[in-house]
C-alpha cells in the first residue's frame, strides 16, 4: 500500500516557482486527476512528483518518507511514469518496451529473471496487450501503443503511477478503453494514480479527486468531481465566456 | 528471434574467417595456402614470405580486427548518446579533432627531438577527441535538430583537417610522408609494438561497454524516462561519451581517421538482426566492424597493388551510400 503526498510543494524551473503551495494526496487505489488550462503547469507538477525535476520548495512524501531521503532506484520501485514524450525506438518489440520497466529490479547486466519475465507477461495481460508481444512497437496503432506504455509502467510494479495526458491523441473508443483500464488497475492492484487530462467529461467519471490548476499558477480548488464540475467554475478556470461551455458540453 | 540472432552471428563469423584467410594470402606478394600453413606451423619468421606474414600482415590484420571493431563500437555508443543513428566519430568531427592533436604531437616531437611512445599518441588522440566532442556538445545544446548537428560536426571535421594539413605542410620533410599517409587513414606500418598497446585498450573499453548495455537500452527510451527508472543519467552520459572517445581515439592514434565504419556497421547490424537489444547488437557491431575493415583493407592493398589506397577511400565507397539511404529514409518517414 503506497501513498503519495505533497506538502507546501513549489514546482518550476531553475528556482523560479511556477506553482506554489501544492498540497495533495494520492492514496492507494484512488485516482487523482489534474485539470487546468494549457501551460498552467500540470506537467511540471507531475515531473516534480515523479522525481524528474527537483522541487523548488516543499516536500514530496512517499509513504510518509520525504522523497529526497529515498534513492532514485528505490523511488523507481514505488512510482512509475507515463509521460507525453514519444517513444521512438527502432526495432523494439512490444515485449522489449514493456521489459524496460523491470530496470530497477534487474542486476548490472540487465538480464531478466523468470520473475521479471512473469511480471512483464502479467502487465501485458492486464492491459490486454499479450497478443502484441512480438510486434514492432513502431508499427502498432496509437491506442495499442498507449496500452503497451501503460503495461511498461505497470511492469515496474509501482504503488503509484503518474500519467501525463495519456489519452490526448486517442479516438473516443481508445480513450474509454484506456480509462477503464486505469480504473481496473486502481481497483484490483490498489495502485494510486495521479493523472493529468484535458477531457473534462472523462475526468468527471474517472476521478476520485479533481485538482484544478489555474492559469495564474496556483492550485485553485481540490475536491470530488461533483464539487468542482459546475459550469460557472469551469468557465472561470478555463477563461471561457459565460454560457459558452453549456452550449458545447451540455452534459458536463 | 533467437534463431535470427544465431544466423546473424554465424554469417558474421563465417565472413570474418574467410576474410581473415584472404588477408593473410593476398597482397603484393601472393602466398599459397600450403605455404601459409607451413609458415604458421613451423613458426617460420626468417624467410621472406615468413617475414611478410609474421611481421607485416599479422599486425596489420590484428589492427583491422581490433581497430575496426573499436570504431564500429565507438560509433554505436555515439549514436546512443545523441539518440541519432547518423552520429559517428568521423561525421561529428571527433576523429579529426584527435588527428589534429596527434599531428601536433608528432611534429613537435620531430622538432624538439623526443621519441613518442604509442601510449602518448593514444593520450593525445583522446584529448583531441574530447575537445572536438565538447565543441559538438555545445552545438548540440543550441540546436535540437539532428541534421544540423551533423552539419556542424562535418564542419568541425573540416576545420580539424585543415589545421592538420597546415601543420603537415610546415613539418620537417622526413615526417611528411609518414604523416600524410596516416592523416588519410591507413592500417599500414602497424608494428607488433603498436599491437601490444592498442589490443589491451580496445579489450578493456569494449568489454566495459558490455556493462553499459542495460543503461543504453533504458536511455534509448528518453532521458526523462530513464531517470524515472532510477538511472543516474548524467553520470551514464559521461561514461558513455568517455568510452566512445577512448575507442575512437585509439583508432585515430594508430590508423588515422577512418570514415563511415562507425555509422554503416551498426546500421547494417540493426537491419540484419532486427532488434535494438544492446546485448545482441554490441558484440555483433564489434565483429561487424572487424569484418568490414578486413574487407576494406584487403581491397585497399590489392585493388591497385602495388599502389595502396587509403582505407577511408574504400570504407567511404561502401559506407557513404548506406548513410545516404538512411538520410533519405528518415526524411520520408519524417522522424
Amino acid at each position: 500500500m503506497s501513498e503519495l503526498e505533497t506538502k507546501a510543494l513549489s514546482v518550476g524551473y531553475e528556482n523560479s516557482p511556477l506553482i506554489q503551495d501544492i498540497s495533495l494526496q494520492v492514496k492507494a487505489g484512488k485516482i487523482v486527476v489534474l485539470i487546468g488550462p494549457n501551460g498552467a503547469g500540470k506537467s511540471t507538477i507531475l515531473k516534480t512528483v515523479a522525481g524528474n525535476l527537483s522541487p523548488v520548495g516543499g516536500v514530496v512524501y512517499l509513504n510518509q518518507i520525504p522523497s529526497d531521503e529515498i534513492s532514485a532506484k528505490e523511488r523507481a520501485k514505488e512510482i512509475s511514469v507515463m509521460m507525453t514524450q514519444r517513444t521512438n525506438t527502432e526495432y523494439a518489440t512490444c515485449f522489449d518496451v514493456v521489459s524496460v520497466g523491470r530496470y530497477p529490479f534487474t542486476g548490472i547486466t540487465g538480464k531478466l529473471s523468470q520473475a521479471d519475465i512473469d511480471a512483464v507477461k502479467e502487465a501485458m495481460e492486464m492491459v490486454r496487450a499479450e497478443k502484441l508481444r512480438d510486434r514492432d512497437f513502431m508499427k502498432i496503432s496509437d491506442g495499442q501503443k498507449q496500452r503497451v506504455l501503460l503495461a511498461r509502467a505497470l511492469a515496474q510494479n509501482p504503488g503509484v503511477m503518474v500519467l501525463d495526458e495519456p489519452t490526448g491523441f486517442l479516438d473516443i473508443g481508445y480513450k474509454l478503453e484506456f480509462l477503464e483500464l486505469l480504473r481496473k488497475l486502481a481497483k484490483e492492484k490498489q495502485i494510486g494514480i495521479l493523472i493529468s487530462m484535458h477531457e473534462l467529461e472523462l475526468a468527471k467519471v474517472l476521478a476520485d479527486t479533481v485538482v484544478c490548476v489555474s492559469a495564474e499558477g496556483r492550485i485553485d480548488r481540490i475536491g470530488a468531481p461533483e464539487e468542482v464540475f459546475s459550469n460557472d467554475y469551469l468557465e472561470f478556470l478555463f477563461s471561457v465566456p459565460k454560457g459558452m461551455l453549456k452550449k458545447v458540453y451540455p452534459y458536463l | 528471434m533467437k534463431n535470427r540472432y544465431f544466423a546473424v552471428y554465424a554469417l558474421l563469423v563465417i565472413a570474418f574467417l574467410v576474410l581473415l584467410v584472404i588477408n593473410l594470402l593476398a597482397g603484393s606478394v601472393d602466398i599459397s595456402i600450403g605455404k601459409l600453413w607451413q609458415i604458421l606451423y613451423t613458426q617460420d619468421r626468417v624467410s621472406v614470405d615468413g617475414k611478410i606474414i609474421w611481421e607485416i600482415r599479422m599486425p596489420r590484420i590484428i589492427a583491422s580486427i581490433f581497430l575496426g571493431g573499436a570504431l564500429a563500437l565507438s560509433g554505436y555508443l555515439l549514436q546512443k548518446f545523441f539518440s541519432n543513428p547518423i552520429a559517428g566519430p568521423f561525421v561529428l568531427g571527433i576523429s579529426s579533432g584527435a588527428k589534429l592533436v596527434v599531428a601536433i604531437l608528432m611534429v613537435a616531437a620531430s622538432r624538439v627531438g623526443f621519441g613518442i611512445h604509442s601510449y602518448m599518441m593514444v593520450l593525445a588522440a583522446f584529448c583531441g577527441s574530447l575537445v572536438a566532442t565538447a565543441v559538438v556538445l555545445v552545438a548540440a545544446k543550441r540546436v535540437r535538430n539532428m541534421s544540423i548537428l551533423i552539419v556542424c560536426g562535418v564542419m568541425i571535421g573540416y576545420i580539424g583537417s585543415a589545421i592538420t594539413e597546415l601543420i603537415v605542410t610546415f613539418a620537417a620533410d622526413s615526417n611528411i610522408v609518414n604523416l600524410h599517409n596516416w592523416s588519410l587513414g591507413s592500417f599500414s606500418g602497424i608494428s607488433w609494438g603498436n599491437v601490444y598497446c592498442f589490443v589491451p585498450i580496445v579489450v578493456l573499453a569494449g568489454g566495459f561497454s558490455f556493462f553499459l548495455a542495460k543503461g543504453i537500452e533504458a536511455y534509448s527510451y528518453g532521458e526523462d524516462y530513464a531517470r524515472s527508472l532510477g538511472m543516474r543519467v548524467n553520470g551514464f552520459r559521461l561514461v558513455l561519451i568517455m568510452t566512445s572517445s577512448a575507442l575512437s581515439a585509439t583508432v585515430t592514434a594508430f590508423a588515422g581517421p577512418i570514415s563511415f565504419v562507425g555509422i554503416a556497421v551498426p546500421h547494417v547490424i540493426h537491419l540484419l538482426a532486427k532488434t535494438q537489444k544492446p546485448k545482441v547488437i554490441l558484440p555483433a557491431t564489434f565483429l561487424g566492424g572487424a569484418t568490414f575493415c578486413l574487407l576494406a583493407d584487403v581491397l585497399a592493398r590489392c585493388l591497385f597493388a602495388p599502389t595502396e589506397l587509403s582505407i577511408s577511400t574504400v570504407t567511404a565507397v561502401f559506407g557513404a551510400p548506406v548513410v545516404i539511404s538512411m538520410l533519405l529514409k528518415r526524411r520520408m518517414t519524417n522522424v
